[in-house]
C-alpha cells in the first residue's frame, strides 16, 4: 500500500490546525482566573481546532498507512516552535532544536517499526 | 574606581547566572510534570481502545454504558485540563513536544496488553523520544 500525497497533505493540514489549537489553549490559559473562566472563547477555540484537526487526520488516514501518517502529526512540534516564537516571544534555543530532533526521529522510527 | 566597576560587573554576571539557574530549574520542573501527565493521556487512549474494541453496533445506550470508553474520555478531559494549567506559565514550544511521550507509553503498553510486536526500530524510536524529552529538560545554561 502506497500512501498518496493527498493523504499526506491532509495530515499535514491536521498538524497545522492542531498546533494552532495548542496556541489558543495557551492564549486561553493565560486568561484563567476562576473555574468559570474555563469557558472563555479562546479555550473553546482551542478545543474546536483540536477536534477539527482530528477530522482532517481521520480523513487523511483513510487512504494511507498509519505508520507513515501518524508520525507526520508530530510535525506540529515544529509549527509550535514557530508560533511560540512569533506569538509568545518564546526563545528558540539549540537545546529545543536538539530535543525536538530526537523526538521527531523517535516518532518516525516507532511509526516505521509499526508497519 | 576600576575595582568598583569590576565589582558591579561581577554582581551582574552573578545575577544573570542565578536567573539562568532558576529558569533551568523551572524548565526541568515543567518537563517532569508534563511527562507525568502524558501517563494520564496514554491511559485514556488505551481505555478508549479497549472500549471501542467492544463496540459491535452503534447503540447509544451501549456506548453510554461502555465503561472503558467513558473512563477513557473522562481521563482525556482530565489530561486536557492538566495541559491548560501547564500552559498557563509554561512555554508552548517546550510543552507541546513532550506530549509525544504518550505515544511512547501507548506503544510500550500495547506490547504487554494487546501483544503487539516490539522490534529494534520501535525500541530505537522509544529511546530516541525519551532522550529528546530529557534533552528539553536538561539543566544547562542556554546559548
Amino acid at each position: 500500500m502506497i500512501t498518496p500525497v493527498s493523504s499526506m497533505l491532509l495530515v499535514l493540514l491536521a498538524s497545522v490546525i492542531g498546533s494552532l489549537g495548542a496556541v489558543f489553549l495557551k492564549l486561553g490559559a493565560a486568561h484563567l482566573k476562576s473555574v468559570w473562566s474555563l469557558l472563555n472563547w479562546r479555550l473553546g477555540a482551542g478545543v474546536w481546532l483540536y477536534l477539527g484537526s482530528s477530522i482532517f487526520y481521520g480523513w487523511g488516514i483513510k487512504n494511507g498507512q498509519i505508520s507513515v501518517l501518524y508520525p507526520m502529526v508530530s510535525l506540529g512540534y515544529i509549527w509550535t516552535l514557530g508560533w511560540g516564537r512569533l506569538i509568545f516571544n518564546e526563545r528558540v534555543t539549540s537545546q529545543k532544536f536538539i530535543g525536538l530532533g530526537f523526538i521527531l526521529l523517535g516518532v518516525v522510527c516507532v511509526g516505521l517499526g509499526s508497519k | 574606581m576600576s575595582s568598583q566597576v569590576s565589582n558591579i560587573e561581577l554582581d551582574t554576571t552573578r545575577a544573570i547566572a542565578v536567573q539562568e539557574r532558576q529558569e533551568a530549574a523551572t524548565r526541568r520542573r515543567t518537563v517532569i510534570m508534563v511527562s507525568c501527565c502524558t501517563l494520564v493521556c496514554a491511559a485514556a487512549q488505551i481505555l478508549m481502545k479497549i472500549g471501542t474494541s467492544r463496540i459491535t453496533h452503534l447503540d447509544p445506550v451501549a456506548l453510554a454504558t461502555n465503561v472503558p470508553l467513558m473512563a477513557g474520555y473522562a481521563l482525556y478531559g482530565v489530561f486536557c485540563l492538566m495541559m491548560i494549567l501547564a500552559l498557563r506559565h509554561g512555554e508552548l514550544s517546550l510543552i507541546y513536544p513532550i506530549i509525544s511521550l504518550a505515544y511512547i507509553w501507548v506503544t510500550v503498553c500495547s506490547y504487554f496488553l494487546f501483544h503487539e510486536t516490539l522490534n529494534p526500530l520501535k525500541l530505537i524510536g522509544i529511546l530516541s523520544v525519551i532522550f529528546g524529552v530529557a534533552m528539553l529538560g536538561r539543566h544547562k545554561a542556554e546559548q
